[in-house]
């Protein structure tokens, strides 16, 4: 199977270019098995990974145009040749290493942790199993920034648009029965940026390894605001 | 270029459940922390936890620490230390529910409390009834407890140090860790940060073994780095094999699977489990699930065309439940073994998990620098986690007391370190030839020329410790692997890298890792080696006892010419009475 790769090494290459690599395709492997393959003929090759099993978040990758984590992208699916790519908007510091700090610093921007105003009961604050299920779909999250990344809005923005992550995540505590921060949360999402720059294209959407539906939680989001408001 | 140095109260090596839950108790006591991670915190390998955290919060059976304590104690197969167990059962109640108050998501019972499910060694009554002890969020409790503590450290403006790969300590005459040399791996600049206190909670090291469900990050550095600062490791021998990995792959299928009522079977169907553990079955502890599937194995009754693994059952499960209590599970069924467990069963097989052993603490997460059990921990050096040793899981844990262990211990160690630094103000002189010795182990890696690469000699150890240190051991298997491994050590010298540029090389992180790697397996095999008997973990062919008389203490590995020591188990408990050995039986 032939790969094609980003290549910039800040420090000796002048410009990015694509290197070509050929790999024997076993049954079974994922992309990752292949870049750790390339790895193998040209130690330089770089790229973040750790779990391999899609809940670390580390090895998201653009391949063939789309956003992935490697380490769960079957090679069966992907068609040969395979050109992988670091994510788009982000600047580059190495082969498909990202600089992701942007990203995280748009999470940080929703105040992501459990608010509570009352004082804290001696066991747990209850929740019923069907306030729970509002939380599925929402926290399993792993940042791995294939939404994002895969956003014109936030190509455009990303200083001023949270992007889908930051904004699911948003949901996740607004969604939380025990969460008692839900005004504040709301107003620090006001603005013709933050949130309302999502125009629906739904990228994050196809670009989510877990399944999970960004556009969905930012609509929800907006129909909250649209009730409050009334 | 001069070094380039910052100082700290308190430097937190590790950003998993244990490093942040003591960050966590530290910058709400406004202490100035650092905390330098190779990785950014939320895919430290917490995150990859599936089935829960045990606790006796009775929500769905009669429960109570005590029954969870003695569990524990059998569990370890009396290797562990019952204060430092007492103290974690006792804990255990609080902790999950300061978790829940700091937002995990917890899966949820009709009432409203935190849904509970069975695993394995749980007993009601001091070896009754089984029991539902485990805190789930879903089969992703990892997840869930990881994130939650990264965001409550976000809102107390904990300082991060991402992507900084942790060299060595660095230490002065008198033996007292000053703090560390990180590597930014970005820059590939080394920092030096001065700390008054040092908390290594670095995690495992399940990538000594060539099959494994841990990270590619789990190479044992916090370990490696005690090793080399002439420091002690403890019952290293005692590395857990997880029943159910996905065969030929190694990743993770929980034990909630078995707890939900799924359960093992052998080509011909059979529930084979019943034979090897007539009460407890499937739920047998781990170290006995694991021995009885490679029995079952050696013995033809594999399945598969090489009949090398064994098939766990689930789809008589009904499917809401497989969607509501194991849809991680399901997935990574599907990725990674080409099965849906709602239709066909999962073909698995044990795979390398976690290690019981590591760093010596005391039950304050103190690190004890001696045999001398009285003797004085060393002053201003803790662990905390799957690095540490406190011995709460003595020769073989149970599921679900991992994640209790990192966070009841994490939260400890932040709390004895407030203490610590409210006595101690200032910092020590630094010490240059300690930092000069360990800019020289990072120097080393810029020699050019010919070599082997680091790939190959990885591949080598990490197959030579499969096939000489796995689930059965016999002695001149045994011997033959550490003579392997002392060879593999030697031939670090003859690597040389083909890339010598800075910006975020992983060729030089990993060789840094590869050493930590061969110097935790040293100390695995060496330990393995002389321990003659059978106990937990550890499981000898050519001594199938466990013999109390001679062997109820605990290993300790100096790196320095391979040397061992033993210390007692510490069989006296806080409060209660201690439990004696008794003949394990599931």
């Amino acid at each position: 199977m032939k790969f094609s790769v980003y290549r910039y090494n800040p420090e000796t290459d002048s410009e990015p270019y694509m290197q070509t690599f050929e790999i024997e395709h076993r049954q079974g492997m994922m992309l990752r098995d292949a870049l750790l393959a390339i790895q193998e003929q040209d130690e330089s090759f770089t790229f973040r990974h750790s779990c391999g099993e899609g809940v670390c978040g580390s090895d998201g990758v653009n391949v063939n145009g789309s956003n992935k984590l490697a380490c769960i992208t079957s090679l069966t699916e992907l068609k040969d040749p395979v050109e992988v790519r670091p994510f788009p908007g982000r600047p580059v510091i190495r082969d498909l290493v990202v600089d992701m700090s942007q990203f995280y610093a748009q999470y940080e921007q929703v105040d992501p942790w459990l608010q509570r105003k009352e004082p804290l009961p001696e066991q747990e604050i209850l929740q019923t199993p069907e306030e729970r299920d509002q939380l599925d779909g929402l926290y399993e999250c792993i940042m791995c920034g294939c939404c994002s990344t895969a956003c014109p809005s936030f190509w455009w923005n990303p200083d001023k648009f949270l992007g889908p992550q930051a904004l699911l995540s948003a949901c996740r505590f607004l969604a939380d029965s025990r969460d008692q921060a839900g005004e504040e949360r709301l107003d620090k999402l006001e603005g013709p940026y933050k949130l309302f720059r999502c125009h629906t294209i739904m990228n994050c959407v196809e670009a989510c390894p877990r399944g999970l539906n960004p556009t969905k939680a930012i609509g929800h989001i907006k129909a909250i605001m649209l009730k409050e408001a009334i | 270029m001069a070094l380039e140095k910052q100082r700290f109260d308190t430097l937190i090596l590790g950003a998993g459940g244990a490093g942040l839950n003591a960050a966590l108790q530290l910058a709400n006591a406004n202490l100035k922390v650092a905390v330098v991670s190779k990785v950014f915190p939320t895919r430290s390998h917490t995150v990859a936890a599936q089935g829960g955290v045990n606790a006796a919060l009775a929500n769905v059976l009669p429960d109570n620490w005590h029954w969870h304590m003695f569990d524990t104690v059998k569990g370890s197969d009396y290797l562990g230390d019952q204060d430092a167990i007492e103290y974690m059962c006792r804990e255990a109640i609080p902790t999950v529910y300061e978790l829940e108050h700091n937002g995990v998501p917890f899966s949820r019972l009709a009432n409203g409390k935190i849904y509970q499910r069975a695993f394995g060694g749980q007993s009601q009554d001091f070896g009754g009834e089984q029991a539902a002890r485990t805190c789930a969020a879903a089969d992703r409790t990892g997840h869930a407890i990881l994130h939650t503590l990264y965001q409550q450290n976000i809102r107390a403006k904990t300082q991060f140090y991402d992507e900084y790969f942790a060299v060595d300590l660095i230490k002065d005459d008198e033996g007292i860790i000053l703090g560390a040399l990180v590597l930014n791996i970005a820059t590939g600049e080394p920092l030096l940060i001065e700390s008054k206190t040092t908390l290594l909670a670095t995690g495992g090291c399940g990538q000594v073994f060539r099959t494994t469900s841990n990270a590619h990050i789990n190479t044992g550095d916090g370990m490696a780095m005690v090793l080399r600062a002439d420091l002690p490791l403890m019952d290293m021998e005692f590395f857990q094999f997880h029943p159910t990995g996905i065969a030929g792959k190694g990743m993770l299928i929980t034990e909630g699977v078995r707890g939900e009522g799924g359960y093992l079977i052998n080509k011909d169907g059979d529930r084979f489990m019943e034979k090897y553990a007539p009460n407890a079955k499937d739920l047998a502890s781990r170290d006995v699930v694991a021995r009885s599937i490679v029995t079952e194995v050696r013995d033809g009754h594999g399945c598969g065309p090489e009949a090398d693994h064994v098939m766990l059952k689930v789809n008589h499960l009904n499917e809401d439940v497989i969607a509501k209590r194991l849809p991680g599970i399901r997935e990574s069924a599907k990725i990674f073994a080409g099965v849906d467990p709602v239709k066909d069963p999962i073909p698995v097989f044990p795979t390398a998990h976690y290690v019981m052993g590591g760093i010596p603490t005391d039950r304050f997460g103190r690190v004890m620098p001696t045999a001398d059990d009285d003797g004085d921990h060393l002053p201003g050096l803790y662990a905390a986690g799957e690095c540490a040793c406190a011995s709460v899981h003595g020769a073989n844990r149970l599921g679900g007391n991992s994640l209790l262990d990192i966070l009841v211990f994490g939260r400890l160690a932040g709390h004895n370190i407030i203490d610590y630094v409210k006595e101690n103000k200032t910092h020590r002189p630094l010490n240059e030839a300690s930092v000069e010795a360990s800019m020289a182990r990072l120097d080393r890696w810029d020699a050019k020329g010919e070599g082997m690469t680091v790939s190959q000699l990885r591949n080598e150890f990490r197959k030579t410790m499969e096939d000489h240190a796995g689930v059965f051991r016999v002695e001149d298997m045994m011997a033959e692997g550490v003579e392997k491994v002392k060879k593999i050590r030697k031939k670090l010298n003859d690597i040389r890298l083909t890339d010598h540029t800075r910006t975020f090389n992983t060729n030089r992180t990993e060789a840094l890792e590869l050493e930590n790697l061969i110097d935790v397996g040293l100390a695995i095999a060496v330990s393995a080696l002389h321990r003659k008997e059978s106990r937990g973990a550890h499981s000898r062919p050519d001594y199938p006892k466990r013999d109390d008389a001679e062997w109820m203490k605990h290993t300790l590995y100096w790196r320095e010419s391979d040397k061992l020591d033993y210390k007692d188990v510490r069989v006296q408990p806080l409060t209660v009475e201690s439990f004696p050995p008794k003949e394990r039986v599931y």
